[in-house]
């Protein structure tokens, strides 16, 4: 270090920008009972710890939560990206404040899946994985959720909506704030 | 045969199960007390005696299976739950684990019990938040009632048990790819041997069984090896089962019976079909089955009667379509979900599948050909038996009945130049 005066510790702003990131206290309090749950010196949380980032930030993985969770965890980057890609339920880029899966796979699509798509898509006004202007919503078509016996169906954020009807979806979309 | 009294899902529809009072209630956590006064190799010769056979989708021996684990480890072993369920069709897990969680907690702590393992994980696709929810309120209840913790029932064994959530791929039901996600990386399926029974979750032994098949252990603790094989078809197909039967059924749903119920039988149970339209075919066990036609209406079943028939019992999801549907779209929706789900190491799984989807969309939007149909054949060979996982065989599965057994339905397309079918309800070509 020289003798110059360094940017005082307390200095909220620049500490801001300088400091890696890391998870809000929360957060971390949750992360650290999680990591309790598997063997010392394994990356078991690093899945449950990409979970809580996304939902700290705001849905999505900006490269902050890429950092934030590397840092937690103390697993490069790369290698965090590389869990990231592989997985349908982690986004890399910005979804709306309400995410919209629709599954329309076999059972789904029998029953009337891609109607429901197509109403999205016209109530909505944007296209699949789009977020609306407003940043309220994104839509995107989904693999089997489980859920054939109420097909079709699509999942709310972390909710089952099922029984679908287009006047269902949009009496849906209406109460979404 | 006497009337079929449900077993697996006896509890559904009293939500006072959740707790372990109320389970207790109504019988359960009996088998566990039970295995926890009998050595853990009776225990596992109980398994084996009963014939139980894997409920996710390959049917192997569940007592073979646990036998498997070393006696002597020097590293912690480990219960799996595959509780991923991300088969197309398959909606008959979250049913057990959302109405009667207790079932599979005690399932899970039996398999600890006679196996030696301290801790159980249950895995759970991502997608499951309620499931997971209702899970994770129940494993604390049933740590709150001595059920699990230090001493097990007070009986000085040693159990815990965590949810682990998933994250959206269908290849983490594979049980090696299961693996490699639970340990925090991409769920790419691993070379075998080494068996997870050796080398499984964090290199130590594991045994990883599907939520219904640890839900049936209670039951056979309980009531006995002989009962449990007095239910079902055979001897190699034992026990209750429940099928979920979707798409153009009346009353789509979980319905259990003993295994073995003829497909007729199965659709009566769900009303029949969909405003009584004609059956045109039906997939037995999932997106990987092969998709059969109106002969087989009393096909029963059970793992080797509908092997025979050509297709596969797989995790039993019974998917039913009317004549309105064009098999040739419906087929490639299946393999385009494939093609999303391959997890890329193998080549002929990672390219095969994709090009099967394209094949299939080139004949729906007009642009077959005859040679397509030996193209389509020629792919599935090249794919089935040349990855590491089950994933190639399973895309291979409904294409290939399609190109066998509905060539007709093929042709129609070259003739037409594109989809004969009207598509009200169904598909667009972008999906």
């Amino acid at each position: 270090m020289s003798d110059t005066p360094e940017t005082p510790r307390d200095d909220g702003a620049s500490a801001a920008t300088a400091a890696e990131p890391s998870f809000p206290p929360e957060a971390r309090a949750r992360l650290d009972e999680i990591k309790s749950r598997y063997p010392e010196g394994t990356k078991a949380a690093l899945i449950p710890a990409l979970h809580i980032a996304q939902e700290v930030w705001g849905g999505w993985l900006p490269e902050e939560a890429i950092r934030a969770v590397s840092n937690e965890l103390g697993i490069p980057t790369p290698e965090v990206y590389g869990v990231v890609s592989f997985y349908d339920l982690f986004h890399q880029k910005p979804v709306g404040r309400h995410r919209l899966r629709v599954c329309t796979n076999l059972p789904c699509q029998l029953r009337g899946a891609e109607e429901i798509m197509e109403v999205l898509r016209d109530e909505l006004g944007v296209a699949e994985d789009e977020v609306t202007p407003d940043g309220r919503c994104s839509f995107t078509h989904f693999e089997c959720l489980g859920s054939c016996d109420t097909a079709p169906m699509m999942m709310l954020d972390d909710r089952y909506e099922e029984n679908l009807t287009p006047e269902r979806v949009r009496e849906i979309l209406k109460e979404l704030e | 045969m006497a009337t079929f009294e449900p077993v697996l899902s006896r509890n559904v529809g009293h939500p006072e199960v959740r707790e372990v009072a109320g389970y207790k209630k109504r019988g359960g956590y009996a088998g566990l007390a039970k295995a926890l006064t009998m050595e853990p190799d009776e225990v596992i010769e109980a398994v084996k005696a009963s014939g139980l056979r894997g409920r996710g989708g390959a049917g192997f021996p569940c007592g073979l299976k646990w036998s498997f684990i070393p006696k002597q480890s020097d590293k912690p072993k480990y219960i799996v739950c595959n509780a991923d369920e991300s088969e197309p069709g398959t909606f008959k897990d979250r049913l057990l684990m959302e109405q009667d969680p207790h079932q599979l907690i005690e399932g899970c702590a039996i398999a600890g019990w006679a196996v030696g393992a301290e801790t159980t994980y249950i895995y759970i696709r991502g997608e499951y938040t309620y499931a997971a929810d209702v899970l994770e309120a129940a494993i604390r209840d049933a740590y709150d009632a001595g059920v699990l913790g230090s001493s097990v029932m007070g009986k000085g064994f040693r159990h815990d048990m965590y949810v682990h959530r998933g994250a959206g791929a269908y290849i983490c039901g594979e049980e090696t790819g299961l693996l490699e996600s639970l340990e925090g990386k991409r769920g790419q399926p691993r070379v075998k041997p080494p068996f997870p029974a050796v080398i499984g979750a964090f290199g130590a032994p594991t045994v990883i069984n599907n939520v219904e098949t640890l839900c049936c252990v209670p039951h056979i603790i309980e009531r006995g090896a002989e009962w449990f094989k007095g239910i079902g078809t055979d001897e190699r197909n034992t026990g209750p089962k429940l099928y979920a039967i979707s798409g153009h059924v009346a009353r789509p749903g979980t319905y259990e019976h003993p295994i073995g119920v003829p497909f007729s039988e199965l659709l009566d149970s769900a009303g029949g079909m969909l405003g009584g339209a004609e059956l045109k075919a039906f997939i037995p066990g999932g997106a990987s089955a092969a998709i059969l036609g109106p002969k087989h209406r009393d096909l029963p079943l059970d793992f080797d009667q509908v092997a025979k028939a050509g297709s596969m019992l797989g995790s039993a999801a019974v998917m039913v379509m009317d004549e309105s549907v064009c098999l040739v779209r419906a087929t490639m929706r299946l393999s385009k979900f494939f093609n999303h789900e391959s997890c890329g190491q193998c080549t002929p799984c990672r390219e095969g599948t994709n090009w099967m989807e394209l094949l299939l969309r080139r004949l729906e939007s007009g642009g077959g050909s005859t040679a397509d149909i030996r193209v389509l054949g020629e792919i599935c060979e090249m794919i089935a038996g040349n990855s590491l996982c089950a994933l190639g065989d399973a895309a291979a599965g409904p294409v290939r009945s399609l190109v066998a057994n509905f060539t007709d339905e093929i042709e129609k397309h070259i003739e037409h130049g594109g989809c004969p079918y009207e598509h009200r309800r169904y598909f667009s070509p972008s999906t």
